[in-house]
């Protein structure tokens, strides 16, 4: 256990002393940061069906946004060990792969954890100049906050994965992007429904990012995304274990 | 210390290394020498719980490295080649956070750190980036990670390539001093490097060791002559005639001329039995010469190592002679 903390402390505080966390930091409140204003401003043109935190976490700024994080956040942590050699010290440290593979994976969820947690004071900030609620309830900031959390284990340890099979950063950026790409747009097979039947449709809504945010975030918990989530989350893990395995066979 | 039993380990289809064995004892100093490419680095990639092997058995400390690994590991400091560090660290930063990872308890980390600084003479740079390091204290960084948590064993894996010749001195000296409280094995393509430091040598080639022994049994081990050859530098005024006279002494095998400047002429006699030394200094007091140099010249271990290792055209083992040469192989 004693490991397992000094190896996250070191992942949490290296992201840190180079660019990169501050970096994402400032840009992701950048693009937020305009989300929550055209947000707001939208009240400004009559009234609208959706609460400020569901119309926050459903534009094309905050998806993009989401999006863009994962490939830049776990690139790193294991194919820039790979590449500088440095993972021959690690593994040669008395300390077990599973433990490197759930550390490096806490740290980056800790950094995804600390690049989401700013955005709460947009709330706080609105409730103080208005005195409104920016959701019908608690419930719906912790369902919205709650939904990203898990969508980022799910990512971040696709993420993980892919940075486990390649020594180049670009390329596992480049897979993580693209297998993320292709679990967030499931929705868009709904587009597809004339051809597809009420089953996939079913299928393509409950497992879509989009759909289940909306949900989410009005405060709405489906204990199916929670499940995927998290069995997703640890098969991908066992998958980063297993190839951090293979490569040690491979030599 | 270490025993090594049948190792074998391949890539692909080529064999980097084949059924090794081999045994270091407690405080030992071994040195593991081979041209480029010859295995070297896998073998102690093996012996490090880096890579497992194909088959073969590997002890450390009493522990299987396969299967006992994290025991075992934890009782060796490892040195890989070239060094990989964590160029966004501090130098006292991340020894104590390799401290913390090698098990060392976290009230005694600072105390284990600064002992480490210390022995590596790291105090002036402990507060720089690893990033902005020079080589030479790369390696020491290296060194004095693997030696942090006080392992009974270090691996060091060409723990002076790539210093100048100044930081060669100090890492060598560094090595000897480790040498009474660790047992150590390290890699080398330098000969005179293994002379300097090591008790015992084991010579590695395509995979296989090919000799082992201390610097003097493989002296003795090998077709060049034992006693070595003799110079002789004197002034006389007809160097023909004087190698002539040589040639015909009975306790002479054979004699040649080396140099000659200014009337001095150097030969280099191959003695026949006893040292003649003696005897030619009578001589050339017989003679008249004018005596200048008078010695015997131990043979080098680079000559040793080309008669284990023969020259093939892509290893020539003449280039095992000098330091300058860097490893373009990964083995």
């Amino acid at each position: 256990m004693r490991v397992f903390w000094t190896l996250l402390k070191k992942e949490v505080s290296s992201a840190f002393l180079t660019p990169m966390a501050w970096v994402l930091l400032f840009f992701l409140l950048l693009l937020t940061g305009f989300n929550f204003y055209a947000g707001v401003s939208s009240l400004n043109h009559g009234p609208t069906e959706v609460t400020v935190v569901e119309s926050f976490f459903n534009t094309v700024f905050f998806w993009f946004s989401f999006l863009l994080l994962f490939p830049l956040l776990t690139m790193r942590l294991f194919s820039e060990e790979y590449r500088t050699g440095t993972i021959e010290l690690l593994m040669t440290a008395p300390v077990r792969d599973s433990q490197v593979v759930f550390a490096k994976f806490c740290g980056a969820l800790v950094l995804y954890s600390a690049l989401w947690l700013p955005t709460g004071l947009y709330f706080l900030i609105f409730w103080w100049q208005t005195h409104l609620q920016a959701a019908g309830a608690m419930g719906a900031y912790l369902g919205a906050y709650g939904l990203l959390f898990l969508m980022g284990m799910f990512y971040l340890s696709l993420g993980c994965l892919c940075s486990s099979l390649t020594r180049h950063q670009i390329s596992a950026a480049v897979m993580t992007f693209c297998l993320v790409a292709l679990f967030f747009f499931t929705g868009l097979l709904t587009f597809l429904s004339g051809q597809v039947g009420t089953l996939m449709k079913g299928i393509a809504v409950t497992f879509s990012p989009i759909d289940q945010m909306t949900q989410f975030s009005r405060g709405l918990y489906d204990t199916r995304a929670v499940v995927w989530y998290l069995v997703m989350t640890a098969l991908c893990l066992f998958l980063t274990f297993q190839s951090l395995q293979a490569r040690r066979w491979r030599g | 210390m270490i025993t090594v039993q049948g190792l074998t380990k391949s890539y692909g289809t080529a064999d980097a290394i084949r059924d090794l064995s081999f045994s270091v004892d407690q405080g030992e100093v071994v040195g593991f020498l081979g041209p480029n490419g010859a295995g070297k680095s896998t073998t102690m990639k093996i012996l490090s719980g880096y890579l497992p092997a194909d088959s073969g058995e590997v002890r450390v400390a009493g522990f299987d490295i396969f299967s006992d690994s994290l025991k075992a590991r934890s009782r060796i400091g490892y040195l890989p080649e070239n060094v990989p560090l964590y160029p966004e660290m501090r130098v006292g930063e991340y020894l104590a956070y390799r401290a913390s990872l090698k098990g060392v308890r976290s009230r005694r980390i600072r105390e284990k750190v600064e002992d480490a600084v210390q022995l590596c003479g790291l105090r002036n740079v402990q507060k720089q980036l690893v990033g902005t390091l020079s080589k030479g204290y790369r390696q020491r960084v290296g060194l004095a990670d693997a030696l942090v948590n006080e392992p009974d064993i270090l691996i060091l894996d060409e723990p002076t390539i790539g210093l100048d010749p100044n930081q060669i001195r100090e890492v060598r000296a560094l090595i000897k001093g480790l040498a009474s409280r660790h047992t150590i094995l390290l890699s080398s393509h330098i000969l005179s490097e293994v002379e300097a430091t090591c008790s015992r040598i084991l010579i590695i080639n395509k995979g296989r060791i090919v000799a082992t022994g201390t610097p003097s049994e493989l002296r003795q081990r090998t077709s060049v002559p034992l006693s070595g050859t003799i110079r002789l530098e004197i002034l006389t005024e007809s160097s023909s005639a004087a190698l002539r006279e040589l040639n015909s002494l009975p306790y002479i095998s054979k004699a040649t001329t080396l140099t000659e400047s200014e009337g001095w002429v150097t030969y280099e006699i191959s003695p026949r039995g006893e040292d003649p030394r003696l005897l030619l200094y009578e001589e050339a007091v017989r003679r008249g010469w004018k005596l200048r140099e008078l010695s015997t010249r131990e043979v080098p271990l680079e000559e040793i190592f080309s008669s284990f290792v023969p020259a093939s055209p892509d290893q020539s083992a003449t280039e095992l002679q000098s330091p300058g040469n860097q490893p373009g192989a990964m083995s």
